[in-house]
């Protein structure tokens, strides 16, 4: 499967990609900034994502909110979405509004500040509190990955620190703070613009050509502190979270191959033959054989600098102790250290992930967000279409090498939740005793 | 910098919903086919009329689990083996129940839909219900329900219909069942349930995406052939409220930083006929993110990360109902908030420019809806479970168009019943309690989590 491609750059470095696809009235329009936690400085945990709730309070020709209320009015859907590594913004709307996402996202790149007030930062530093203690301090393993990043990258790394940020920090973030991020990363050299769906390129151009190219080129980003880190921790590591959680849950990480590399690919196919759907090698093992486990998963970062991280993710069973939670995951992986991975199971992850690849592509939202996330990490938006491919070219050999050289016990971080509070499990497990 | 001159729109392209086919197989099943020639994808999904809502008194839980159970082996494959054959094809499997239906869908690449079609169709058609197996799949329900207790969100959600429904209503409990009638269901049930419910008259089979009709006749005809003909007859649900009165209840986790709230009352069954003007007055009252209950509640107070009010629709009357969390201090600020905005929208008409930002978003959205074969899919399945007209997704935006400023009020004076909002707070009870019985928005009761 390929998509069509076009791309080009204005003068002032804004890089364009283009995917026409005329099938629905519809087109998407996507931009990514090439900044995210990682960019933060000391004290400022949680900038990145509070800044991108200021992006929808205006900006100098749009009022405060009016940006949701003129694509919705449009008949359009939108968000945006802050990261370790970059932050986007994005709408789906129909395709004769797409003059008008262009224009709202050109006029808050180019001209923000006038629209930045006390009470607007107030407000958002107050809903973005309620963000955290909704998403991270009041849900069950919500703290989960800020403390697995504390746990596997060295204080110094820029993966080190909380994405969503700590209160303390919040309350320091200033509208002075708000003027220098801006300046500093949201200019259109630090920045990937994708239009994909019902569109004439020429047109498109010229829009953006029109809306874009007036806004002035940044200085230039700091760079970040060095990222690169050796291929293992070197040790084991370990935490244990009590936490307000019914089922202990185990979440053990090891390091491995940056997003984009070759090895990533073995990384992330070994990732899937563990822990996608109910073939996999654990939910085999651990739910439905030994039926010490709820859940299980395993995915990839997909993080593009310094180094990746490999998660297992594995829900204990009620009874399920959780000494011998930990002890059935390092047995699993003991065992894929020891005998490998089959050619089925490669082929069984592959087929998987080559349906999810296709199925992807239908929606110009997705298309879009690809042909940013390519561009933006690796100035390449043409590996969208070349993922099929680099999947496939990964082999069983592959797979093994990634495991002898990552999976080791050296290599391994465990995080584990813990019930704080065992009673009630026991209460609710002897009321099901007491009827069967 | 940047023209200050807004652009217009450009001119509409017209949009249709995919054609599709329909037809009833010689057996009864109903087939339904909507080609779409974009990429070399086949969503297949199988409806059954056997969702939550028929479970037997004291068995709450057996569709649930005769959904699941139905991918743990075949007369010919084992449960393990079954997910192998599927996901060497590309392709896994996803079973549920909701309160109205039984799913059971696959997407595939459309070159392996021959091999995919046949073994989904002897999990329909011949599965077998191992006992091990259903003890296992009891186990993780009961699981499951313990997560839900330390889950505020879906605590609250299940705590909320608890208190809007009457004890005897299947709605008043949990979809998937409780730990105690879980706990005694068995292999058997499953079983009677499958028998009594998989057959043809109860089973409509949708092929989506790269696919011509003649093609999928031809294979939905071999595949399902011999499926139990006849028809289910329709179980009558029983749905009164549980209280007359406006109620608070507390549900205590102490030490929480948020309560989680939600505050309704017993909506509309989807095939009400103010369902247009409701959908719209409930875009306006919470239903957006410019919607009066999340800009009050987030924008112009900071109290939450975001508010929204919905319809749950269901073939019986689901429940209607706005939903928050909010730091603890605020609760009985955002509450107030909450009933504020519930009266104003029962008694003044909503604003020209309200309406358009409605009905235009509904409209506009219309085609993003659907643009994967998955949605495309379970849009049909929609129009089948809820006996909607063929025309429905043609004259979709049309409807949603011909509702005004006056038919929003009335949906608002006939559907919302100030005097029966139920409010379910789970938080920090000692924090409180007391603020919430000053508002004088019920009886407090308080709940043990």
């Amino acid at each position: 499967m390929r998509i069509p491609i076009e791309t080009f750059h204005l003068d002032n470095g804004l890089f364009v990609t283009l995917s026409e696809d005329h099938t629905a009235p519809i087109v998407a329009v996507n931009l990514w900034y090439h900044v995210g936690s990682a960019n933060e400085r000391e004290g400022r945990t949680g900038f990145a994502h509070l800044f991108e709730h200021m992006l929808f309070q205006g900006s100098a020709h749009v009022g405060s909110n009016e940006h949701f209320e003129l694509i919705q009015r449009a008949g359009g859907t939108l968000n945006g979405s802050t990261w370790l590594e970059r932050t986007n913004y994005f709408e789906t709307i129909p395709s004769n509004e797409l003059a008008l996402a262009l224009w709202l996202e050109a006029d808050r790149m180019g001209e923000l500040l006038p629209a930045m007030t006390q009470e607007k930062l107030d407000t958002q530093r107050d809903v973005v509190k309620n963000e955290r203690r909704w998403s991270v301090d009041n849900q069950p393993y919500g703290t989960m990955l800020e403390k697995l990043q504390e746990l596997v990258f060295p204080s110094w790394h820029p993966f080190h620190h909380s994405l969503i940020g700590s209160m303390e920090d919040l309350s320091a973030a200033s509208l002075d703070d708000v003027a220098q991020f801006f300046a500093t990363y949201y200019t259109p050299d630090n920045a990937v613009l994708s239009i994909a769906g019902d569109f004439d390129s020429s047109n498109a151009r010229s829009l953006v050509e029109n809306f874009f190219g007036p806004i002035p080129r940044g200085k230039g980003k700091p760079p970040l502190s060095a990222m690169t880190l050796p291929s293992v921790f070197g040790k084991q590591l370990r935490a244990v979270v009590p936490d307000d959680v019914s089922l202990a849950r185990l979440f053990m990480a090891f390091r491995a191959p940056v997003f984009g590399s070759e090895e990533y690919y073995a990384s992330s196919v070994c990732a899937a033959l563990l822990g996608m759907r109910k073939g996999s090698r654990l939910y085999r093992s651990l739910v439905r054989e030994r039926q010490v486990a709820a859940g299980v998963s395993a995915f990839t970062f997909g993080l593009a600098k310094g180094t990746d991280l490999l998660v297992v993710d594995v829900t204990a069973r009620p009874e399920t102790e959780t000494s011998q939670l930990e002890e059935e995951v390092e047995r699993e992986i003991d065992l894929l250290l020891s005998d490998g991975v089959t050619g089925e199971e490669v082929n069984r992850a592959l087929a998987l992930i080559e349906t999810d690849l296709v199925a992807s592509l239908q929606s110009a939202g997705e298309r879009a967000d690809g042909l940013s996330m390519f561009a933006t990490y690796f100035g390449e938006p043409e590996l969208i279409n070349e993922q099929t491919e680099r999947y496939r070219a990964v082999t069983t050999a592959k797979v093994n090498d990634f495991i002898t050289e990552r999976m080791v016990e050296e290599n391994r971080a465990s995080l584990l939740y813990v019930p704080k509070d065992r009673v009630e499990v026991e209460e609710i497990l002897a009321t099901a005793a007491g009827v069967s | 910098m940047v023209t200050a001159l807004r652009p217009k729109s450009g001119p509409a392209r017209s949009y249709q919903f995919p054609k599709f086919h329909s037809e009833v197989l010689s057996d009864g099943i109903r087939l339904l086919v909507a080609p779409v020639e974009k990429l070399p994808v086949v969503t297949v999904l199988v409806v059954v009329d056997a969702g939550s809502s028929n479970d037997p008194i004291g068995k709450e839980g057996v569709a649930m689990l005769t959904a699941r159970a139905l991918l743990e082996g075949t007369r010919r494959y084992d449960g393990a083996k079954l997910a192998e054959k599927f996901e060497q094809l590309g392709t896994s499997l996803d079973s549920g129940a909701d309160w109205d239906s039984i799913f059971i869908k696959i997407t595939v690449l459309s070159e392996r839909l021959w091999a995919a079609l046949g073994l989904l169709s002897e999990v329909v058609t011949t599965p077998v219900f191992p006992e091990r197996e259903v003890e296992r799949l009891k186990a993780e329900r009961l699981a499951e329900i313990l997560q839900i207790e330390t889950e505020p969100r879906a605590l609250a959600d299940e705590r909320f219909e608890s208190f809007l429904y009457a004890e005897e209503s299947r709605y008043s409990k949990p979809d998937g069942g409780s730990a105690e009638s879980v706990s005694r269901l068995s292999r058997a049930d499953v079983e009677q349930f499958y028998r009594s419910r998989f057959i043809s008259g109860a089973t409509t089979v949708i092929l989506t995406g790269d696919v011509q009709p003649d093609e999928a006749h031809e294979l939905v005809e071999s595949a399902f052939g011999g499926f139990p003909t006849g028809s289910t007859p329709a179980q009558p649900l029983v749905v009164a409220p549980r209280s007359g009165a406006r109620n608070v209840h507390i549900v205590s986790k102490s030490g929480a930083p948020q309560s989680e709230l939600r505050v309704g009352h017993i909506g509309l069954p989807r095939s009400h006929p103010d369902y247009f003007p409701t959908k719209v007055m409930n875009a306006v009252l919470g239903g957006l993110f410019g919607s009066r209950i999340n800009l009050n509640l987030r924008e112009a107070h900071g109290y939450t990360y975001g508010a929204s009010s919905y319809y749950d629709w269901r073939r019986g009357p689901g429940p209607f109902a706005v939903a928050t969390a909010v730091e603890s201090d605020v609760t009985a600020l955002a509450l107030r908030e909450i009933f504020l905005e519930i009266d104003r929208i029962r008694h003044e008409e909503i604003s020209a420019d309200e309406l358009s930002l409605a009905t235009h978003y509904l409209e506009g959205v219309f085609p993003i809806r659907y643009e994967t074969t998955s949605a495309v899919a379970t849009a049909l399945a929609n129009m089948v479970i809820h006996d909607l007209p063929r025309d429905y997704y043609d004259s979709y935006r049309r409807n949603i168009r011909g509702v005004t400023v006056g038919s929003v009020l009335e949906a608002a004076r006939t559907h919302i019943h100030p005097g029966e909002l139920q409010t379910v707070v789970v938080g920090d009870a000692a924090l409180i309690r007391e603020p919430l019985a000053e508002l004088g928005a019920g009886v407090v009761h308080i709940h043990d989590a």
